[in-house]
């Protein structure tokens, strides 16, 4: 009984408001990733420590986007936590319909978030969501089967290397694949590969007056180097892999390079699931010498939509599982190498975390990194893999279900590209721009 | 033979259902007509004013309707052929006198029983997968190159998945009917000397016009109205995008719920269409 | 049957059938084998059939993710709650029309079919914006309502064609008994329409379990059943066959032995009218 009351005055030490509150039932909607599910075993010290119980509802990424869109947007409050990226948290944050994360307390050191998380997850200044993990982009290379090519991997490489390499590392008579990389349908798929890749090679969506620029002959650069690159050096059926199909290829030791986001870099060095996990070396992604590198910058962050009834319950959720004490949680029960990364600075200078093989190239990645300022040519968005304007969703993936069937080899780059000016010029009219 | 007692009963007994599905269709069918004049963007402040048949005009000019319309048709007929096709010779098949015919007539309905996004995951996942998938193996052991299925055969392999998801249903109807059927008829006609051809022509399909029309009614019903599998299969690339998933996509990706309704309404007119065609003919098999 | 069949016609429509059977059964089959192999075992090149280390662990690792018998439980009330209410209410209103009808029944019959062709995608802000008001979303209620509704058109159909079948002259010879409407119900039709119900009942369940729209999008934590059970392991990270295989068969089980069970009631109502 004593616990209990000290658990109580406990939360009542981080709720706005002092009032011992019930113990509330927060339903919380989040994607089906391997952080998240980790997070969902251990929300028992969270119900430890506060009282209040947790419903997941555990969703596929496509399922759960459509699901709390659908829900913010009609003010459905069916949940009083949503996992949201960095591409969601601008929009509806300027719209009114986040909880400010501003008033956290103290103990919780906001400003521990790393400032390119923090920059991505506000609005003018105001913090509309907490990064869970955040990520960027950076190769991931078979150290053994670069050596049997004779190469030796920069840690700054350019694309020419990277795909002369995928070219030199190819033996598809053994299943090895030189490259993998998105080619599945999506603007969180292929669309965020190719639109970071893009801004490599000097491309951007729109200019400054908001017209759609995939009639620029650096987006037809970008399209037909990589339909090359992955005609001659990718895996079969590469226009239906996406992270996952991608991530398990790597895993099975069928790619030579994979270049995607930095989280998978714990998984494929995890013996547990990966047959190549001692053989796995980093890179950051490449550049074409123009400036820009082709990485993007992501988030996956827990945000309180605007009239919950729960705002206090939900707000001590997030600062328990956003805090650094979760992190220490996690490397207590299964090591640093599987604590989520990419959210705080401390982490980073934590002498055991600087262990964990991949921690410096992701940390070196998500810094390189610039939303704000994301392509050579100046443009009217900020994102680095995507246009933070509503519209961009469902213009993207349009677009890459024609870069995708490009791939396939089911119509020319040109073409693919002539299809996507033209649609996102008529959904770009059709939203009044 | 009804009595003013019995059909003012029987009107009383119809009363709820005809109440609630007339609900049912109105209240939804009045929000999107409603929804359908409007600009209506959830993610830029909602309701944006009237915008008269701009919606309509906008659906219907969009590069990806008329391929949509094609998909649709494509899918929903060659579902409709291979399940009929492939269901009456399973039925007659069936219809023989063999060993062990109730566990057959139990492996082949259970595809029906099986949810359309877990067949659509299984098939995607563990068959048609191109570097792990069975088919690929079975390839392989050929020494064929593995087809890339959901890609390179995106339409055939949604039709595939779809049939084997309804062979069952129409095998059991046609089973049923053929069991029906008279049996010394056709021993009188192989008397005669008729070659099994002209027998099946003159005697089984006519007698199974019926059941294949309940069939194409049915199916119809539901396959217009597919979703899980292409939402996990393909996602509308590769020329699958039917016009239920280009609605899906106005609505839930782009968040156009206006442009979204307006769509919904041309759905409702080509489902209305498919049914008028549908209903004439089976009105007229029914009756007779 | 009159003819006599040879042993060999036999023996080949055995093969024959058999081997079709286990061809369509083949991917439900491989699901189930798959689900008790290890992730590696799962994806082995040449693929393994019968021969492998049985394993419970990918069971043991989705029951711990997901509490599976919260969902079944809701899949249960959902499907079974739609199907009854649908029942009760579609078995007057076939009754009517098949024993009073009217010129318009066919008509009737038909526009209830048509509120079928209502793309579900369509409506789907209509209803959700409906449903906040009512505060009926994510209620089992609500999503037993829907279900209902939209399975409803074909349990009248299924009941109609049924009931048509029943013989009106012993309506007419019970009437000249002095039989009232309550007893014709009660002693004459239900008896002879119960197999015609039963298998109605069966079809709609499998159908109402089986909806993977309303029930995906109308719920959240409370009312969602093994429809959104599935879709959390739709795309997992990493090697998943075994486990999506063992929530697979999760989800489909229960369904698979209902309908194996009572294939012989299901089968024997499942004419629509089409036998004739």
């Amino acid at each position: 009984m004593a616990f209990h009351i000290r658990a109580l005055l406990g939360a009542c030490s981080v709720a706005a408001l002092c009032v011992p509150a019930a113990a509330e039932t927060l339903t919380i909607a989040t994607v089906n990733n391997g952080d998240m599910i980790r997070m969902q075993g251990l929300t028992k010290d969270f119900t430890e420590k506060t009282g209040h119980d947790v419903e997941w509802v555990t969703l596929e990424e496509n399922v759960l986007r459509q699901r709390v869109t659908q829900d913010i947007a009609t003010k459905g409050g069916q949940f009083d936590i949503m996992t949201i990226g960095m591409y969601e948290t601008p929009i509806w944050g300027k719209q009114g319909w986040l909880v400010s994360l501003d008033d956290l307390p103290e103990s919780y050191d906001a400003d521990d978030i790393l400032p390119a998380m923090r920059g991505g997850l506000s609005v003018d200044g105001t913090l509309y969501a907490a990064p869970f993990y955040g990520e960027s982009s950076m190769i991931m290379y078979r150290t053994d089967l670069m050596e049997k090519a004779g190469l030796e991997m920069p840690d700054a490489p350019t694309w020419e290397f990277v795909a002369d390499a995928a070219r030199k590392m190819t033996d598809k008579d053994n299943e090895i694949y030189g490259i993998c990389l998105r080619g599945k349908a999506g603007w969180g798929e292929n669309m965020a590969f190719l639109t970071a890749t893009s801004n490599a090679f000097g491309a951007r969506w729109f200019d400054e007056d908001w017209k759609p620029q995939f009639d620029s002959p650096e987006w037809k650069e970008t399209l037909t180097f990589y339909l090359d690159l992955m005609n001659e050096a990718g895996p079969p059926g590469a226009s239906t892999n996406g992270f996952n199909e991608n991530l398990s290829l790597f895993q099975q030791g069928k790619c030579g390079m994979w270049i995607d986001a930095t989280v998978a870099a714990s998984f494929v060095t995890n013996p547990d699931d990966s047959t190549v996990a001692d053989k796995v070396g980093f890179a950051l992604a490449p550049d074409t010498g123009l400036g820009k590198r082709g990485n993007w910058l992501w988030a996956w962050a827990l945000g309180i939509p605007a009239g919950t009834k729960k705002e206090a319950a939900a707000k001590q959720f997030i600062e328990w599982a956003t805090s650094k004490e979760y992190l220490e949680l996690v490397a207590s029960e299964e090591g640093w190498a599987n604590v989520p990364p990419g959210t705080r600075t401390s982490l980073y200078e934590n002498p055991e975390y600087a262990k964990v093989p991949f921690a410096k190239m992701t940390l070196d990645s998500i810094n390189s990194a610039d939303p704000t300022n994301p392509t050579v040519k100046p443009v009217p968005y900020i994102g680095v893999q995507f246009v933070a304007i509503p519209e961009f969703a469902g213009i993207a993936t349009q677009v890459g279900q024609e870069f995708s069937a490009a791939l396939a080899g089911q119509q020319s780059a040109d073409e693919a590209l002539a299809k996507a000016q033209a649609l996102t010029a008529e959904e770009m009219e059709a939203a009044g721009y | 033979m009804a009595t003013q007692h019995s059909r003012s009963a029987a009107r009383i007994m119809m009363a709820p259902a005809v109440i609630l599905l007339l609900g049912w269709m109105l209240v939804p069918l009045t929000m999107t007509l409603y929804f359908s004049f409007k600009k209506y963007l959830p993610l830029r402040g909602g309701d944006l004013g009237w915008v008269g048949f701009d919606n309509y005009v906008r659906f219907v000019s969009s590069s990806a309707f008329w391929p949509s319309i094609q998909t649709t048709l494509i899918i929903v007929g060659g579902v409709l052929l291979i399940t009929v096709v492939l269901g009456v010779l399973l039925s007659m098949l069936l219809d023989q006198p063999m060993w062990g015919q109730g566990v057959v007539r139990i492996l082949v309905i259970a595809p029906f029983f099986v949810m359309p996004t877990v067949s659509a995951l299984v098939w995607k996942n563990m068959f048609m997968d191109p570097v792990n998938g069975l088919l690929a193996y079975l390839w392989k052991f050929f020494g064929a190159q593995p087809v890339e299925w959901l890609s390179d055969a995106s339409i055939f392999s949604i039709v595939l998945i779809v049939s084997w998801q309804w062979l069952p249903f129409a095998t059991l109807i046609l089973l049923t009917a053929i069991q029906s059927l008279d049996s010394e008829q056709l021993e009188a006609a192989e008397m005669d000397g008729a070659p099994p051809l002209s027998r099946f022509g003159h005697i089984v399909l006519p007698h199974l016009s019926r059941a294949i029309t309940i069939v194409v009614l049915i199916q119809t019903i539901f396959l217009l109205a597919i979703f899980a599998e292409i939402f996990v299969t393909t996602q509308g690339s590769f020329g699958t995008k039917t016009l239920t998933y280009l609605i899906f996509q106005r609505v839930l990706e782009s968040q156009n719920v206006g442009l979204g309704s307006a769509g919904g309404v041309y759905a409702i007119i080509l489902a209305n269409i498919v049914a008028i065609f549908l209903m004439r003919i089976v009105g007229k098999n029914l009756d007779a | 049957m009159a003819r006599k069949i040879t042993t060999r016609r036999k023996t080949l429509n055995t093969l024959f059938a058999w081997g079709i059977g286990l061809l369509i059964f083949f991917p439900i089959l491989w699901t189930i084998l798959t689900s008790f192999k290890t992730e590696a075992q799962a994806i082995a090149d040449p693929p393994v059939f019968l021969f492998f280390d049985w394993t419970l662990e990918n069971y043991a690792i989705v029951q711990e993710r997901s509490d599976y018998m919260r969902f079944l439980w809701n899949s249960v009330i959902l499907a079974g709650g739609s199907t009854v209410i649908g029942i009760a209410i579609g078995v007057p209103a076939a009754w009517s029309m098949a024993f009073v009808p009217s010129k318009r029944t066919k008509d009737i019959l038909m526009w209830m079919l048509s509120t079928k062709m209502l793309p579900a995608v369509g409506v789907l802000y209509p209803i959700y914006l409906l449903f906040i008001k009512l505060g009926l979303l994510d209620t089992r209620l609500g999503l037993t309502i829907v279900l209902m509704l939209i399975n409803l058109p074909i349990i009248i159909w299924m009941l109609y064609t049924y009931f048509k079948e029943i013989p009106g002259e012993i309506l007419e010879a019970a009437r000249m008994d002095g039989a009232g409407l309550k007893e014709e119900i009660l002693y004459i039709l239900t008896p002879m329409a119960i197999p015609g119900i039963a298998s109605t009942l069966l079809l709609n369940i499998i159908l109402a379990w089986n909806e993977a729209f309303w029930t995906l999008n109308l719920t959240a934590a409370k009312a969602a059943p093994l429809t959104a059970f599935i879709a959390s392991y739709s795309s997992p990270e990493g090697l998943f066959y075994a486990k999506l295989s063992a929530a697979s068969t999760m989800a489909i089980a229960p369904i698979l032995i209902l309908g194996w069970f009572s294939q012989k009631q299901l089968v024997r109502g499942l004419t629509f009218g089409a036998v004739k």
